[in-house]
């Protein structure tokens, strides 16, 4: 029933005074439970509030490009665009994939073959993102009467990285080779990049 | 500003008390909604309101901030960004949501809020500047929520922003200027929109502050109460922490309930279809009306129709802003010592009356401007005024109230067994 105000005379132990079957634990265990259930409750609320900043269906309608091989001549490279970044598709010359594959791996600073760098039976299709792997400059090479660097792949102009004809770095300050994006062949002239 | 047996901050943990020296902003809280703060003992749901209001302002922000990453006020993206919002955006369409329905939740509290104070007396002396700043906030609340309304640039946004703006084409001579600096323009377009979007962003951290201020106020004094009695003794109150935090907390909870049922169940119930049509200024809404919190206004902008002395236009923008502008002089209109309308019957028939007036209004500002809701506004409209102008004066000097209770205390114990003035002095001994 309802509580009425009895006073608890000074010095006095106030447990006779509670109500019949009063239990301290009990009530801490409510409040505890409550304010637990809210702390769940802001956390659930605070999911979408933090995943809203995720990329948007929008942007990941366009996680994959692709890219047609049939206009690209031996010795040619285009520059296109693959999630937002220069995107690098190379049909290499058979010079420059003897070239490449002459090279001892355990010379190179980020020792990978050029077979690893491209697909079966397409070693002349080099398709690398264009970011340099230093701080981001976007290489040259790739432009028709770009300078090609030392070793005749691509050359960075911000900071002088070097890269070779599979896209490794040979000279300069970068730390790694031009990144390999997953693509897959759809057919012998068509790729398809971000596809694994 | 509290009363003397409010309890005192004293930490005991080290790092705390080191704190409570350097920047005692533990102690502000503690003395403002912790256990420092003694409230009336007899307070009732309705005094939820407050902290549900302030909730929803905080709901709004977050959600308004967030809406605002992925929004653009372009004439030509604004509509496309707020699609995109609902369609690409991960959770985007509950953000939006619960934006847009947050808006109709912070006005039904507010509303609510306002007739709390009405019915209780809360205006009377010595509240009258935590009124006055609370018309302020409601002021502001009105300008967030319509700059809000036009910001997704369909044909209600648009065709709002053009009469809303048009209100200050009445004032006579300058007024057509005044109208063309507000928007920037001839008629609403980019200029008005990214404007609009600047200041809707702006004025709800005006509100938050104007909130503190608000309640700066309130606590001089201290809460009113059911009884309209003021607090006499340590026995009419019990600290803000626990048992205020424990009720508005789950006052809080029933809150959210309606407001996610709302959101996830009929989350355009309150919205208006042709909204989601992209504006065209071109091609007026064969029926456009504002969103539903202000009907009531809308009705009485509309109740006008006739030129006398001045254009009819004028006198129904006068009649719309004097309505919100008359809760200003409530305070000294209510001349009346006795401040809950518990006590006051006549007063309590007359404010259930306005009550039913504004339901009505709101019902004629929703509906079409047929002759029947056009009567029914003026009748309403004229009624609406006569209450705070003719009737709360005179009920103020000639109602004779019910006798009030001694105490708060007196008041609550005598509602369980009757426990008589005498006993109650005992018991607080």
């Amino acid at each position: 029933m309802a509580i009425v105000d009895t006073a608890v005379p000074p010095g006095e132990d106030p447990a006779p005074y509670h109500e019949e079957g009063f239990d301290p634990g009990r009530r801490d265990w409510i409040n505890i439970a409550a304010v637990g259930w809210i702390g769940v409750g802001a956390g659930v609320v605070v999911l979408p509030l933090i995943n809203q900043m995720s990329p948007s269906a929008d942007v990941l309608a366009e996680s994959t490009t692709e890219v047609d091989l049939s206009k690209i001549t031996p010795g040619q490279a285009i520059k296109t665009k693959f999630r937002g970044q220069p995107l690098f598709v190379r049909n290499l010359t058979p010079k420059e994939v003897a070239e490449a594959e002459a090279v001892p791996v355990s010379e190179l600073r980020d020792p990978q073959t050029l077979a690893e760098r491209t697909k079966p039976g397409h070693s002349n299709w080099l398709i690398t993102l264009g970011v340099c792997t230093h701080l981001g400059c976007v290489p040259l090479g790739a432009g028709e009467g770009e300078n090609r660097g030392p070793f005749g792949g691509y050359f960075c102009p911000c900071h002088g990285s070097a890269y070779d004809t599979a896209a490794r770095i040979r000279k300069g300050p970068a730390p790694k080779n031009l990144a390999v994006p997953d693509y897959k062949f759809t057919s012998d002239t068509a790729v398809t990049v971000g596809l694994r | 500003m509290s009363f003397p047996w409010a309890k005192h901050y004293a930490p005991k943990n080290p790092l705390m008390q080191w704190m409570d020296e350097r920047l005692p902003l533990p102690r502000l809280v503690y003395n403002a909604v912790g256990a420092g703060y003694p409230v009336p003992r007899n307070l009732n749901y309705f005094w939820n309101f407050g902290v549900l209001a302030g909730a929803a302002l905080g709901i709004q922000i977050i959600t308004g901030i967030v809406l605002a990453m992925h929004y653009g006020a372009t004439g030509a993206g604004a509509f496309d960004s707020v699609e995109h919002i609902m369609r690409d955006v991960n959770a985007g369409w509950f953000l939006r949501y619960a934006h847009a329905n947050g808006a109709s939740m912070f006005f039904i509290v507010v509303y609510i809020h306002i007739f709390r104070g009405l019915f209780y007396g809360s205006y009377k002396a010595p509240r009258e500047m935590v009124w006055l700043l609370g018309v302020v906030i409601f002021l502001l609340m009105m300008a967030t929520a319509f700059m809000g309304y036009v910001l997704p640039w369909g044909q209600m946004s648009f065709w709002g922003a053009q009469v809303i703006t048009g209100f200050f084409s009445a004032i006579p001579g300058v007024g057509e200027t005044v109208r063309v600096w507000l928007l920037g323009g001839y008629a609403p377009g980019e200029a008005a929109l990214n404007r609009f979007f600047s200041l809707h962003y702006l004025l709800p951290f005006v509100i938050a502050a104007v909130i503190i201020l608000h309640i700066w106020a309130l606590h001089i004094p201290g809460s009113n109460n059911p009884t309209g009695v003021e607090v006499k003794g340590e026995q009419d109150t019990v600290p803000f922490h626990p048992y205020y935090t424990a009720k508005d907390g789950f006052g809080l909870g029933v809150f959210l309930l309606l407001f996610v049922a709302l959101v996830f169940f009929f989350p355009n119930a309150l919205g208006h279809p042709d909204n989601y049509i992209p504006a065209n200024s071109l091609s007026t809404p064969a029926h456009i009306v504002p969103e539903w919190y202000f009907w009531p206004f809308y009705a009485i902008l509309r109740a006008f129709t006739s030129d006398f002395i001045l254009p009819a236009k004028l006198w129904g923008v006068l009649a719309m802003f004097g309505s919100i502008l008359l809760l200003f002089f409530l305070p000294w209109l209510d001349s009346s010592p006795v401040r809950s309308a518990n006590y006051r019957p006549v007063f309590r028939t007359f404010f259930w009356i306005l009550v039913v007036d504004v339901l009505i209004l709101g019902k004629c500002g929703g509906s079409p401007a047929t002759p029947f809701y056009v009567i029914l506004s003026q009748i309403c409209a004229g009624y609406y005024f006569a209450h705070f102008l003719i009737i709360i004066p005179i009920i103020s000097r000639a109602e004779r109230p019910r006798p009030l209770p001694n105490s708060i205390t007196e008041a609550v114990l005598s509602k369980h067994g009757g426990t008589s003035p005498a006993q109650t002095a005992l018991a607080a001994e």
